[in-house]
């Protein structure tokens, strides 16, 4: 197989095409002002939408029933806390940071002992110990948008060479989401886990070790970016986390990991977030309403599920 | 152990109970809705609860989940309280043309073999997007007869009671007790057997999307029934209720294990759940918790006899 025929194979090529085209159909409707900054806010949107989708793609890689529907009230949870125990010093910003993690870390345990504990599907488990981090927040939160430490609000904004500098990080941080993924033994384990429980247990695979780390990093993560998204949004509120919960599972799948699992990449998360990001505000740009935007977003999801389950391989 | 309480037993004997237990807490700490007017108060959003955790119920016993409902629920009702109250020809075909989409969501997903949860997922943005296009604003009108109907004040026992009696009744003789409704729940069974005797997967799988489409379009009629007017985010959060409804009535996520009368029985518990926390005078910010640990509390038990099972 010649190199550019392998190329074009790559799971993760799709979600780049898409999100390069809808960039240039936005520049050649706007005659290619502002397409820079639309760019720039695609970079910084997108980073948030990646550190979601990398803990997101581990667990869905884990096979069928494998979702953590727990995301965006960890990420509330997580966001709140931090904010109201920093409380906008500037000197406790790791003190948040940690506790932010710390929290991300608990509740992925949590979730893994309820599904393991009440053998019940990932799914009911994380929906309803959702229900759980949600109204722990707000009980924490009473209402109140504490800001968050100017050192936090402009390390979210801040841009070298007109590059968000949270969107370095982020590819960094996926950078290592790859290696993990496709040379340690955890990922390797992920994977086979998401291909085969069974022969992976046979295998030597710790299984139930490997399904609880990752529940537990998906967590994390979500933490983490509720923790960014509050420094970037001026403050945790209550709601900070609903549109990650539809947007990590559609980021995921269409940057071309496997939804029955076992089958995983990394560069496709950035590709589908970028695509996510441009898709909306190319139809903001073109003038269409929100209904409008909303059935588009959902169709063009379904197409590109459609499309790319052509045929090859069978689950 | 006796005869009498075998964990099989137990175990389709938890939703019931659960119920029980719950109203029983409800009569001590309030005992004024123990009356015709306080039943008919605590039970009136459980209609639509129930049909949608029906709806939800179909799709499950074919081991495909739907996180589109609530969107679909939701659209139904502004369709209804716009077109159907003032051109209830459009309307009506509207409603039926939701229904056969349904249908194809169901061909869509058994031909190209889609993960339903992402495929239904994208329908999700679609059924909110094109409520939005239907009532932008908050608004419209129920139309006079669903709204009498869900208003009925029958004889000595509530309307929503008798309802739910005839839902779970229905379902259940057509589900459970039908020649058809045993060849449909036997595609989450085991499909291959069921193909090598002769059936057709394809239409057992577009039967039971479109009963789904069928529940979810009565849902969002009842529902609007009940609020009088309607908008596009009025029943988003029965995705998840009807689904928590569906295994708290007993119901597996795979393998055709599912039970109407549960369902219905799962959905009013989680719609008195609420009742029964602000009558507690649990603190407000607790109450979606409180829903969600006793959705915990219920499943465990469910481990508790079914591990009693697997010993016996």
């Amino acid at each position: 197989m010649s190199a550019l025929a392998k190329f074009g194979k790559q799971p993760w090529l799709w979600a780049w095409v898409g999100a390069i085209a809808v960039w240039a159909a936005t520049a050649a409707y706007t005659g290619g002002t502002g397409s820079g900054q639309v760019m720039s806010a695609a970079l910084t949107f997108g980073a948030f939408f990646v550190i979601v989708a990398l803990g997101q793609m581990f667990v869905i890689t884990l096979g069928p029933g494998n979702v953590d529907l727990s995301v965006p009230a960890c990420m509330t949870l997580a966001g709140t806390v931090a904010m109201k125990s920093m409380d906008g010093s500037g000197a406790m910003l790791p003190l948040g940071l940690l506790l932010a993690l710390a929290i991300g870390l608990s509740v992925g345990a949590i979730n893994y002992s309820l599904i393991r504990l009440l053998r019940i599907p990932p799914i009911i488990a994380t929906l309803s110990s959702s229900f759980i981090y949600q109204s722990a927040a707000i009980w924490w939160n009473r209402g109140l948008r504490v800001k968050p430490p100017t050192e936090l609000a402009e390390f979210t904004t801040a841009k070298i060479a007109g590059i968000p500098v949270i969107a370095l990080c982020v590819v960094v941080l996926a950078a290592i989401g790859h290696v993990v993924l496709t040379r340690t033994l955890y990922g390797r384990g992920v994977i086979a886990i998401g291909q085969n429980p069974r022969a992976a247990h046979l295998a030597g695979v710790k299984v139930e070790r490997i399904r609880a780390a990752t529940y537990m990093l998906s967590a994390t993560l979500a933490g983490l970016c509720g923790y960014l998204l509050a420094g970037f949004s001026g403050g945790a509120a209550l709601n900070m986390g609903e549109e990650y919960l539809l947007s990590s599972i559609a980021v995921v799948v269409i940057g071309g990991t496997s939804v029955a699992g076992g089958y995983a990449n990394v560069p496709g998360l950035w590709g589908a977030a970028l695509f996510l990001f441009l898709l909306v505000t190319m139809l903001n740009t073109m003038g269409a309403g929100a209904g409008v935007r909303l059935v588009l977003t959902g169709l063009i999801i379904i197409g590109v599920i459609v499309a790319a389950s052509g045929g090859k391989r069978t689950t | 152990m006796s005869a009498l309480l075998s964990p099989r037993l137990l175990r389709s004997l938890l939703p019931p109970l659960s119920l029980a237990a719950l109203l029983i807490a409800i009569f001590w700490l309030q005992p004024r809705t123990m009356s015709y007017f306080g039943l008919n108060l605590l039970l009136n959003l459980a209609v639509p609860i129930a049909l949608a955790t029906i709806a939800q119920m179909f799709i499950l016993c074919v081991n495909e989940l739907d996180l589109s409902l609530g969107g679909f629920v939701s659209l139904v009702a502004c369709v209804t309280a716009t077109w159907v109250h003032d051109t209830p020809l459009l309307g009506f075909a509207a409603l039926v043309g939701l229904i056969a989409v349904y249908a194809a969501l169901g061909a869509l997903i058994h031909l190209r073999n889609l993960p339903s949860i992402v495929v239904t997922l994208g329908m999700s943005f679609v059924w909110l997007g094109l409520a939005v296009l239907v009532l932008p604003t908050p608004g419209g009108k129920a139309p006079e007869y669903i709204r009498s109907l869900m208003t009925l004040k029958p004889f000595f026992v509530p309307m929503p009671i008798i309802a739910s009696v005839l839902i779970a009744g229905l379902v259940h003789l057509f589900l459970m007790r039908s020649a058809l409704g045993t060849v449909l729940r036997g595609a989450g069974g085991n499909a291959k057997s069921l193909e090598r005797a002769g059936w057709s997967i394809l239409r057992i799988k577009m039967t039971m999307f479109a009963l789904a489409g069928f529940f979810g379009v009565l849902s969002g009629m009842a529902l609007v029934g009940l609020t009088t007017s309607a908008d596009a985010n009025i029943a988003l959060r029965y995705t998840l209720l009807s689904i928590a409804g569906v295994i708290l009535g007993g119901g597996e996520f795979v393998g055709g294990r599912v039970s109407p009368i549960g369902a219905v029985i799962g959905a009013v518990t989680l719609a008195l759940a609420g009742s029964f926390l602000s009558f507690l005078r649990l603190n407000p910010d607790w109450q979606i918790g409180a829903q969600g640990a006793i959705l915990i509390i219920v499943l465990a038990l469910r481990v508790l006899i079914s591990r009693t099972e697997a010993k016996a």
